[in-house]
């Protein structure tokens, strides 16, 4: 049932990979859980696809280029499934190729856009135009469609002609679909046509002008709160709606702590649920709003700690999914604005590794380093139902990420290949960070 | 564009003011006055940056400033460059440009006077700040109970009704808690919420009059914000016979105990007529003394010396005043 689209993980955007010389890399640590494999081994790229894993010093003589991972961590490409690149219509904040600059900058050789741009994607001409060559992206890039006309939730979107453009998912990001008889419809033909659902899951009649969390923050800052539980009601019918129809449901950005209960549930119950969550909510919480930094305004908001915790557990246990940057870039002057009227959005994916290595693997919950790595691989590419992404099996896409998972760094935004300098870890010291980046067997960053 | 230090000469909220700058301020206040205008800010121009209505406020900034020899400017959303789309940042620099030596700004954003004092480096002092602070009417408000009362430290007050909504009791609070009082906030689960009691040290909730009245010296009303509901349903009669303050409901409080509203008052709603006039209803003064605690707001914010403040002949008992500060149980502001 995986991927009767005909499309499997086949992605534009990317030079082709055949023209690329053969690669070797060598000496490193290879880290691929959907393998299982932990160990020091030697990979081979050849024709845009892995040749030949093998123990070190196994594979003699190949390879025209040779990449020597000494002290490094090789794992398989990183696959982000939420970012915004502003293409079309907002190219001031983003555009496909300063985003896909940031992306290979931070390890992600795959990224998924939403579809919130202007117009909205709801069609396949604009699902085709993002990913032509002519964008200028530099990593493998997926297109997830709108899932009704508009993202208005009126009017389903031609699911099977925008599959056939290349869209991976569909989603209303940003604006959840809340009528159940419409999510019931998207979940039923999103079924049919083997796509996943990507819900925002944000009960809006609930957060009307609520710019951050609710609690002792909001109280004090005399900003209206936005609550949990306008997350976790949406999970809960969503995980309902998705268990009746058996179509794959993906919650975006989860940060509550009642909606990873859902989804834990859910999926103990087999329904196809799966969940995201991003480096900010697994790190930051509401009090670091301060004194309104906009920096700190997303949506979902940062949340209280008890949801952090949850969130926490949830990355630990194996219920969470994929980590997801959300990477959501806006203009310095948008940001430079009374709290309340900001936008929503933080940039996220050159500091997404990082984070999880310093807040998650040496930090807090002590993860290991194999859990680190599914979260950015195997677990986001089990969600879209890649099997030749996210792993270094033989045969796999020749997309490799290398870190090293002891260096120390501080990040700073201004000198961010994003377009919008928007991030609240500017200025950070990380432990952990992206060496290389390879893309179809091409060097795209690093090396 | 980048942000930097605020003007040390701001107001922004009580939240991160400390005992000793409160006492000053009332002390300063106490030696000025609205009838004997004093030429300190001659010269100086203040504008009146107001993003929402106001009589109170508006006025006694605008006496206050030209008893002090100022010259003011008002700036409102209508009829300004805002309606066209104008930032609030940009609105800031061109008043900046023009000459302005401080802005007073009033916002229906919370944390509004925050974000432009980051950005433009001359003193802001906020006016009132969606449901945030209004620092200059809690200030008013300790300066007018300190008119009645010899400290405010042990004192028992209760505020009484739409807290959730109310900059002046987010700015009240932190200012009685600093100096030592006994706060009680009482009303209905959608205007008092439990995290309301997380904003300061020892407060304590009061679900019923008779509970939050007990013993208290000062009685604080708060107007219900109908501007503000944004759908909640209150239940209009239920929140008169319930908290509506009566002369029956403020013979519960100690007998001398002061009545106060920061206005304006909506009669019949949280208090009846004979509370609003009574003999124990300090309303308008409150409104008087924001001339002067508004004076020595502006002096703090922008005359260079402040020393040589106040009339000579006064100075001696003025100076009576402590400046010495507990932080950690609070000042002890007295008459």
């Amino acid at each position: 049932m995986m991927n009767g689209n005909g499309n499997n993980g086949n992605a534009s955007g990317s030079r082709n990979g055949h023209h690329a010389p053969s690669l070797l890399i060598h000496g490193g640590r290879l880290v691929d859980p959907a393998q299982r494999i932990d160990a020091e081994m030697d990979i081979l790229l050849r024709h845009g696809v892995v040749a030949e894993v093998a123990a070190p010093g196994a594979i003699k003589g190949a390879g025209e280029e040779k990449f020597n991972a000494r002290g490094l961590v090789v794992a398989p490409g990183f696959i982000d499934l939420h970012v915004h690149f502003r293409e079309p219509g907002q190219a001031h904040k983003e555009t496909i190729a300063s985003g896909s600059a940031a992306a290979a900058a931070g390890g992600f050789a795959s990224v998924c856009v939403m579809p919130n741009t202007n117009p909205v994607n709801d069609n396949p001409e604009t699902t085709l135009w993002m990913q032509q060559p002519e964008r200028g992206s530099l990593v493998n890039l997926f297109v997830i469609a709108a899932a009704t006309k508009k993202s208005d939730g009126r009017e389903l979107t031609d699911f099977r002609e925008l599959q056939q453009a290349g869209a991976i998912a569909v989603t209303d990001d940003g604006r959840p679909i809340l009528e159940d008889a419409m999510m019931r419809a998207v979940l039923q033909r999103a079924f049919e046509c083997d796509l996943p659902v990507i819900q925002h899951a944000e009960d809006t009649r609930l957060t009307a002008g609520c710019p951050m969390h609710s609690g002792a923050t909001s109280f004090r800052l005399g900003l209206r709160g936005y609550p949990s539980s306008a997350e976790t009601s949406i999970v809960e019918r969503d995980i309902h709606l998705s268990q009746a129809t058996r179509g794959r449901l993906h919650v975006a950005h989860l940060s509550a702590a009642g909606a990873l209960d859902a989804v834990r549930r859910g999926k103990r119950h087999r329904v196809p649920v799966t969940c995201e969550v991003t480096p900010h909510h697994f790190t930051l919480l509401d009090e670091h709003v301060g004194d309104y930094n906009t920096n700190y305004k997303m949506n979902p908001p940062l949340r209280g700690v008890e949801d952090r915790a949850a969130i926490l557990a949830g990355l630990a246990d194996g219920t969470v999914d994929a980590i997801a940057t959300d990477h959501a870039p806006h203009a310095a002057h948008e940001k430079a604005m009374e709290f309340e009227r900001a936008p929503f959005g933080i940039t996220g994916l050159e500091t997404a590794l990082a984070l999880a290595i310093t807040q998650l693997h040496r930090g807090g919950p002590k993860i290991p380093l194999s859990r680190i790595v599914e979260l950015f691989t195997s677990g986001p590419a089990r969600v879209v139902g890649w099997q030749t992404r996210g792993t270094l099996n033989k045969g796999s896409f020749a997309d490799v990420t290398l870190f090293d998972p002891k260096k120390r760094w501080t990040y700073d935004a201004s000198k961010s290949l994003s377009k919008s300098k928007n991030s609240p870890f500017d200025g950070w010291q990380f432990t952990g960070k992206v060496v290389a980046t390879v893309v179809r067997g091409r060097v795209v960053y690093g090396g | 564009m980048a942000a930097g230090a605020v003007h040390k000469g701001s107001l922004l909220g009580i939240e991160h003011l400390e005992v000793a700058e409160m006492e000053s301020i009332l002390r300063l206040a106490r030696k000025l006055n609205v009838n004997r205008p004093q030429p300190l800010l001659r010269n100086r121009r203040i504008a009146l940056l107001f993003y929402e209505t106001s009589t109170r406020t508006r006025t006694s900034f605008e006496f206050a400033a030209k008893a002090l020899g100022a010259t003011t400017t008002l700036v409102q959303t209508a009829g300004s460059s805002i309606e066209k789309g104008e930032s609030l940042l940009d609105t800031g620099y061109t008043l900046r440009a023009l000459g302005a030596d401080a802005i007073v700004i009033r916002h229906p954003s919370s944390g509004a006077p925050s974000h432009l004092a980051k950005h433009i480096g001359i003193p802001v002092i906020n006016a009132g700040d969606g449901m945030h602070e209004h620092p200059s009417q809690a200030l008013l408000d300790a300066y007018t109970i300190l008119q009645h009362k010899k400290t405010l430290q042990g004192l028992k007050v209760a505020i009484i009704g739409d807290i959730f909504h109310s900059r002046v009791a987010r700015s009240s609070i932190h200012l009685l808690s600093k100096f030592g009082v006994h706060i009680t906030l009482c009303g209905p689960q959608e205007f008092v919420p439990d995290v309301a009691a997380t904003l300061a040290k020892g407060l304590r909730i009061a679900r019923n009059m008779e509970e939050a009245l007990h013993g208290a010296d000062v009685v604080m009303l708060l107007r219900v914000q109908k501007e503000r509901l944004s759908g909640l349903q209150i239940r209009e009669a239920e929140y008169v016979d319930r908290y509506q303050m009566t002369p029956e409901k403020l013979r519960l409080a100690k007998r001398d105990a002061l009545l106060m509203h920061p206005g304006p008052i909506i009669r019949g709603m949280e208090l009846t007529s004979e509370v609003a006039d009574g003999a124990q209803s300090l309303i308008l003064q409150e409104v008087a003394n924001g001339v002067p605690v508004r004076m020595a707001i502006l002096v703090r914010a922008l005359a260079k010396t402040v020393a040589r403040v106040g009339n000579p002949r006064k100075s001696t008992t003025a100076g009576k005043v402590s400046t010495k500060t507990k932080k950690t149980t609070g000042g002890r502001a007295s008459r």
